[in-house]
């Protein structure tokens, strides 16, 4: 957000734009910005309707996806960003010398994905769900920046609640929370 | 970045309950491969084929009982809730062990002592669906890249610090390796060990030794604290005596 404020700063001259040029500075913005950006900001930015933004970046996407592009627009956590494409991963790996990095553990698993339901939700509750103690796995996703502490429940001794970060939404490639699968789908899996 | 072990490269597909299956060799069994005694539990009506809504509790306690004595090295946090579940079992084992209320009957079904427990399983099989599907997103996450931050002030602050900030962490690096070149000098000064040996060589050589030109043969104020450690050590553990023979006289160390 701090970003934004700065990118607000620079003066933007008002002048008719051509829907190509509109599309070619959206893809301009999303481009330098380390962050998801959302629609509303490109539109305060650019002095454009939502509409026509929201217009923009669909034709940007299937420009991308006409030309079969390394490159893809796609929404996360709220916002729009250009990322490779899945596919590309081997070769974009290999350049970047990265590995896979470490992945959770199956209880730190369980317990973020009683957090990202439950939300806000406290450690008992963690407990009753789980049957077993979470404080590790709550340190980790803390450290992770996964979640976040969502202030105190208003009950005997105040547990501190937990709920996920817009961080978890990047990792876990998601637009918004309502994006995840509803937990009663779950019921048919299990078993 | 992380210290916890457990923490560590998990892999959903490879380190699931189901590989404890593959090698049924008991031993074998650790806590990392459940997440939980639910997650045990689950486990353990899955390899019994078990109906979950029927579960044949006497059996599954007596697994569940085995396997616990099998995981010797528990967290100690970890194995209580563990033990916690053991005992929920046992008492829905025993409470299905009594034979039903004849009065009780007819109007209302007396409740299945196993239903909470049946309750608590089907919640918390839905969670552990939900962090298979967590799992699965973070994957296919791992394998799309976005660009990473430009190099800007902004983005890197540790370049932010002007010429003055360098000269001075410059100094103070500067001050802290003088510093520890002191220190080495004073290494090099004689322990308390070795003034206690010259000592009772001195004392062995000479039985009587006046204190006074003693500590006035230190180079340093160290080296004459040092040395008055010594004398007050070897007074205590050696049979030495420290003698006045006249007021404001020199104070002597002798043997006895």
């Amino acid at each position: 957000m701090e970003a934004a404020e700065e990118i607000q700063e620079i003066e933007v001259e008002k002048r008719g734009r051509s829907t190509s040029e509109l599309v070619a500075a959206v893809e301009a913005l999303i481009y330098v910005s380390d962050e998801p950006l959302t629609a509303r900001l490109l539109a305060d930015v650019l002095d454009e309707n939502k509409e026509s933004i929201e217009a923009a970046i669909e034709t940007l996407k299937q420009e991308y996806e006409a030309r079969e592009s390394g490159l893809q627009i796609r929404e996360i956590a709220g916002g729009w960003q250009i990322a490779t494409r899945t596919e590309l991963h081997e070769d974009v790996r290999k350049f970047l010398k990265t590995r896979p990095s470490a992945k959770l553990s199956l209880a730190s698993l369980e317990t973020l994905a009683v957090i990202a339901y439950k939300q806000p939700v406290t450690v008992p509750e963690i407990l009753e769900i789980r049957g077993v103690q979470s404080a590790s796995a709550i340190k980790t996703l803390l450290d992770k920046r996964l979640i976040v502490a969502k202030g105190r429940k208003e009950t005997v001794g105040r547990p501190m609640q937990y709920g996920t970060s817009k961080e978890f939404l990047i990792q876990f490639g998601l637009k918004d929370l309502s994006e995840l699968p509803s937990i009663e789908d779950f019921e048919d899996l299990a078993g | 970045m992380e210290t916890q072990p457990d923490q560590f490269n998990f892999d959903f597909y490879r380190e699931t309950a189901e590989i404890v299956a593959e090698s049924r060799d008991e031993l074998k069994v650790k806590l990392g491969d459940f997440a939980g005694p639910l997650d045990l539990l689950l486990f353990l009506i899955r390899q019994e084929q078990a109906n979950i809504f029927d579960i044949p509790i006497a059996r599954i306690t007596n697994e569940y009982l085995r396997y616990i004595r099998l995981m010797k090295t528990l967290d100690i946090a970890v194995a209580a809730d563990f033990l916690v579940m053991a005992a929920t079992l046992i008492e829905v084992k025993s409470k299905m062990l009594l034979p039903r209320d004849p009065l009780a009957d007819d109007g209302e079904e007396t409740e299945d002592p196993r239903q909470e427990l049946v309750d608590r399983l089907l919640e918390y099989e839905k969670y552990k669906a939900a962090s298979q599907m967590l799992y699965e997103r973070t994957t296919v996450e791992q394998a799309i890249f976005a660009r990473g931050k430009i190099e800007s002030d902004d983005a890197n602050e540790e370049i932010d610090a002007t010429l003055f900030d360098l000269l001075t962490v410059f100094q103070k690096t500067l001050a802290r390796h003088k510093d520890e070149i002191r220190m080495e000098i004073h290494r090099e000064e004689i322990s308390l060990a070795e003034m206690i040996r010259n000592l009772k060589k001195r004392l062995n050589d000479q039985v009587e030794l006046i204190l006074s030109s003693f500590f006035e043969e230190m180079h340093s104020k160290r080296e004459l604290v040092t040395a008055f450690i010594a004398v007050l050590e070897i007074v205590r553990t050696e049979s030495v005596r420290l003698l006045q023979k006249a007021t404001f006289g020199e104070i002597v160390l002798k043997k006895v």
